[in-house]
């Protein structure tokens, strides 16, 4: 009972290798048009890659290499599709919308509503089934397209940023929903919301530019990010370069002073981390050996909860109200970043992702 | 990025101002305040008022000749609703009568061509129709004018008068789409004028049938009084009934004009 | 309604400009609706030949508005959403008939389906006159009232998106099954207008059922082509006859554009995009 998939479509520039334990939730994060959505439509099977292959327990959703030309149609796929928008069927009851997957599997009528009545019991909708979706609330109508999705029985899940449409009342109960009916089942989402890869996944997979460019467990990979993408995810600072001492030297030859948990033999691909809360920030150059200070200019300043973020020179730090006012910060402003060397953590970025994203049992072909 | 969407603007306003000048234009030619006759004529009459109209320009210099050619009907109703002619040429003496009893003629019509009914079939005859009775014949696809043009009546007034019982597979409005209905192979068989089967030269057959004489059709041709140009007028009706003009209706299978 | 919209973003010329739109089309039927002879309206109207034409009229036109459904549905379908080479050639062929004049398409007819036509022989063979019968001016209706439902019902499909369709999929919904369930209820409304439309435009037809079907009543004179023959003799009768045409294409241009009162919320569109109205063929 596993999924595994090798594609790539040429023309978006997309080749990804990802496979999914049995029951086993991956949480797909990246910037806008690094190819979450082909992913998608690739495994639906609304989009035909130029190559590669599919399976999805036991089964081969495609498999397009020279001389193969196997593909199997989406209704055929057993990969239901919960997108941002609901889109229940306007002109079917709520109950005849989750109905609507057994029913066109065959199901007779009579079973086919009783499923539909388990799973919008499922999701706390069962006093909803006699309505029509434009009845329901957002997040109502969330839920039955959850059940709906769910009472297709799908092999895998496909959960494209179900929360992202929902206000912040309704996102939490959903959450909630999905953490329960997750469990036990094959599922990717597509997500925005770190919150989401901590709670709903078990692993999380960085996509840019069409590839996967980081994957480990959540936790993993928010306190180490791997990529500048993770670290502005995990809200951290993030300076790539190669493991020097107990720091790492940057492409630009600065050396930035760190600690790491396990020693890193020098030379090795590495970054250093820290959060802008750690960082101080002066208007003249302060000395001190465990510190690190960088010089820069200021090119915003925003609301962060209750602090100020000053954003400068591709880094952040956190300052009260009080102290930017009492420094005078401005955009334009040259000013120090100190962080002490204690609050930067040092580690290997070196990653062998077809160890963890390509699976063994799929060769890779492009 | 700006021509594309000027581009339709300016199409619309060319079209516009065209139109509008050519209306213009129109109405200005045929007024014939500068020597132009606006001779209104029925359909069945245009190859052989083209020919008449060159010869009376010939014989009259300075005077332009502008034809109108539509079923009779039609054109009675545009000149009594003011449209600028000076002469009507009408294939029926109803449509002559209405401008008549409304005021609008100078003077009296006068007949100055006649036609009769011929059977028109497709090349060859495939249906083998040899008289007027053959029209009758079960499975003959027979087309007809409807009773309320002249043509269609005068069908009518010939099976009333031979006992013969025709049942069109349509009744048209005008002999042109009758004709059209042969020529195309539609039809097995039509009745329409004589001059209709000579123009339509070998693309049709003709039957002639002599019960034929029995519903003859004038055609009446008169000035009308509002023409802005009464002189000429009454030249090209003098001119359409005297012997140039009837030679010409004569090539074409007109008979001669009832006196 | 609370407070009055105050900007409507409309110059004041346009008003004017407008308004001199609306003369064009409203003025002459109001001028032809003054020539109405009320006194002898009605027994003009219910005369036999009247009577017969407004029958064949209507039969005919819920004829071919089936077949326009029947036909244009597929259609439209697969224009809007099937990929294949020279889908725009085929839309603009399709489309054709709109702008034609309509004894272009009776001409186009007589020579497929008329004696000596591309079919006409094997039609023969087969036992089938089409020429002079009720089905060629079904036929004729069908040829112009077509690309109307196309239209109509590919702006909707079109407007509605494929996403509803691809969720469908990914639930284990055959295609046949989307089309049934999810495709058509989806454009319901425009389907309607569409099918409302053609009708319309069928009610209206004239030249191409003069070419190709003929004129003889009961049989082949419709409505519009009754009118055409009683202005010959009786013009009070063609004015009468024409007031009941636009009376039914008033009727159904309403129903075709009314705002829905729908009880599902459907985002699909609901009006038609062709902004073509019927009886384009009257004269």
């Amino acid at each position: 009972m596993t999924f595994s998939l090798q594609a790539a479509v040429v023309e978006r520039g997309f080749d990804v290798a990802l496979s999914l334990g049995p029951t086993e939730t991956v949480a797909v994060m990246g910037p806008n048009g690094a190819g979450k959505s082909t992913l998608f439509s690739v495994i639906a099977g609304l989009l035909r890659p130029d190559s590669g292959r599919a399976e999805l327990n036991g089964r081969t959703l495609f498999h397009l290499a020279d001389g193969e030309r196997t593909w199997t149609a989406p209704h055929h796929r057993g990969t239901a599709l919960l997108a941002q928008e609901p889109l229940l069927f306007p002109h079917l009851s709520v109950l005849d919308n989750v109905a609507f997957g057994p029913r066109s599997t065959g199901t007779v009528r009579h079973l086919a509503i009783s499923r539909a009545m388990h799973w919008l019991a499922e999701v706390e909708a069962s006093d909803l089934a006699a309505r029509r979706p434009e009845e329901l609330s957002g997040g109502q109508a969330q839920r039955v397209a959850v059940a709906r999705a769910l009472a297709a029985d799908p092999g895998l899940l496909l959960l494209d940023e179900p929360m992202a449409a929902l206000d912040i009342h309704s996102a939490p109960l959903l959450r909630r929903l999905l953490k329960r009916v997750l469990t036990g089942r094959q599922a990717i989402i597509i997500t925005h919301d770190v919150l989401d890869a901590l709670m709903l996944a078990d692993r999380v997979v960085i996509l840019e530019g069409g590839r996967i460019v980081e994957e480990g467990p959540a936790r993993k990979v928010l306190e180490r990010p791997r990529s500048a993408f993770a670290a502005g995810l995990a809200g951290l600072n993030f300076v790539p370069g190669t493991s020097a001492g107990t720091g790492i030297l940057t492409s630009g030859g600065r050396h930035i002073a760190g600690h790491s948990e396990d020693p890193i033999p020098a030379g090795r691909p590495a970054a250093a981390a820290f959060p802008p809360s750690a960082v101080s920030v002066f208007l003249d150059d302060a000395h001190g050996s465990p510190r690190n200070s960088f010089t820069v200019r200021i090119t915003d300043l925003e609301p962060h909860g209750d602090l100020i973020r000053v954003r400068a020179g591709g880094l952040a730090a956190d300052v009260t109200p009080a102290a930017s006012a009492d420094l005078g910060l401005l955009p334009g402003l040259t000013v120090h970043f100190v962080v002490k060397a204690a609050a930067v953590s040092v580690y290997e970025t070196w990653q062998n992702l077809s160890d963890g994203a390509r699976t063994p049992e799929v060769p890779a072909e492009t | 990025m700006t021509r594309p969407r000027k581009l339709p603007a300016l199409l619309l306003a060319a079209v516009l101002t065209a139109s509008l000048a050519g209306c213009a234009g129109k109405g200005t030619a045929a007024n014939g305040s500068n020597g132009t006759l606006a001779v209104f004529a029925a359909a069945s009459l245009k190859s052989s008022f083209t020919d008449i109209a060159e010869r009376f320009e010939a014989r009259h210099p300075g005077i332009a000749v502008a034809l109108s050619f539509a079923g009779s009907a039609d054109l009675a109703a545009q000149i009594s609703q003011g449209a600028p002619a000076d002469v009507f040429a009408s294939a029926d003496a109803r449509n002559m009568a209405k401008l008549q009893d409304a005021g609008l003629l100078d003077g009296e019509a006068r007949n100055f061509a006649t036609n009769t009914l011929a059977i028109a079939v497709p090349p060859g005859n495939p249906a083998g129709i040899n008289s007027f009775a053959d029209l009758a014949n079960s499975g003959t696809r027979l087309v007809a004018c409807a009773r309320q043009v002249p043509c269609g009546a005068a069908a009518a007034s010939v099976a009333e008068k031979t006992g013969i019982t025709l049942r069109p597979v349509s009744e048209e409005n005008s002999v042109t789409d009758v004709l059209g209905k042969v020529i195309s192979g539609e039809a097995d068989a039509g009745l329409v004028y004589a001059t209709d089967v000579r123009s339509a030269g070998g693309r049709v057959d003709s039957v002639p049938f002599p019960e034929a004489a029995g519903a003859v059709n004038a055609y009446p041709v008169a000035a009308l009084a509002g023409g802005g140009n009464i002189a000429a007028a009454r030249d090209f009706v003098d001119f359409v009934s005297g012997p140039e003009g009837q030679e010409i209706l004569a090539a074409a299978g007109f008979g001669p004009g009832a006196t | 309604m609370t407070g009055h919209q105050a900007y409507t973003g409309i110059p004041r010329w346009l008003y004017g400009l407008a308004a001199l739109a609306a003369l064009v089309v409203v003025l002459p039927l109001a001028a032809m609706a003054a020539r109405v002879n009320w006194a002898n309206f009605l027994p003009l109207v219910t005369s036999e030949p009247a009577l017969a034409a407004l029958g064949l009229s209507l039969r005919t036109s819920v004829a071919s508005a089936g077949l326009c459904v029947v036909l244009g549905v597929p259609l439209a379908v697969v224009l809007a959403r099937g990929r294949f080479p020279l889908s725009g050639l085929l839309r603009s062929l399709v489309l054709l008939p709109l702008v034609l004049p309509p004894v272009v398409g009776g001409i186009a007819l007589l020579y497929t389906f008329g004696r000596q036509g591309l079919l006409g022989g094997t039609l023969e063979v087969l036992g089938l006159r089409i020429a002079f019968s009720t089905t060629a001016v079904i036929l004729a209706q069908t040829f112009v009232a077509l690309p109307f439902l196309v239209v109509s019902l590919e702006g909707a499909l079109r407007t509605g998106g494929q996403r509803y369709e691809a969720v469908a999929a990914t639930l284990g919904a055959s295609p046949g099954t989307v089309f049934r369930r999810v495709t058509v209820p989806l454009v319901l409304p425009g389907l309607a207008s569409g099918a409302v439309l053609s009708f319309a435009r069928s009610l209206g037809e004239f030249g191409a059922t003069l070419t190709f079907a003929g004129s003889l009543q009961g049989v082949t004179r419709t409505l519009p082509l009754e009118i055409y023959l009683q202005r010959e003799t009786d013009p009070d009768a063609a004015v009468a006859l024409s007031l009941v045409l636009v009376a039914v294409a008033v009727a159904v241009v309403a129903l075709a554009y009314r705002r829905p009162a729908r009880p599902a919320g459907n985002k699909a569109t609901t009006r038609p995009t062709a902004a073509a109205g019927p009886g384009g063929g009257v004269t």
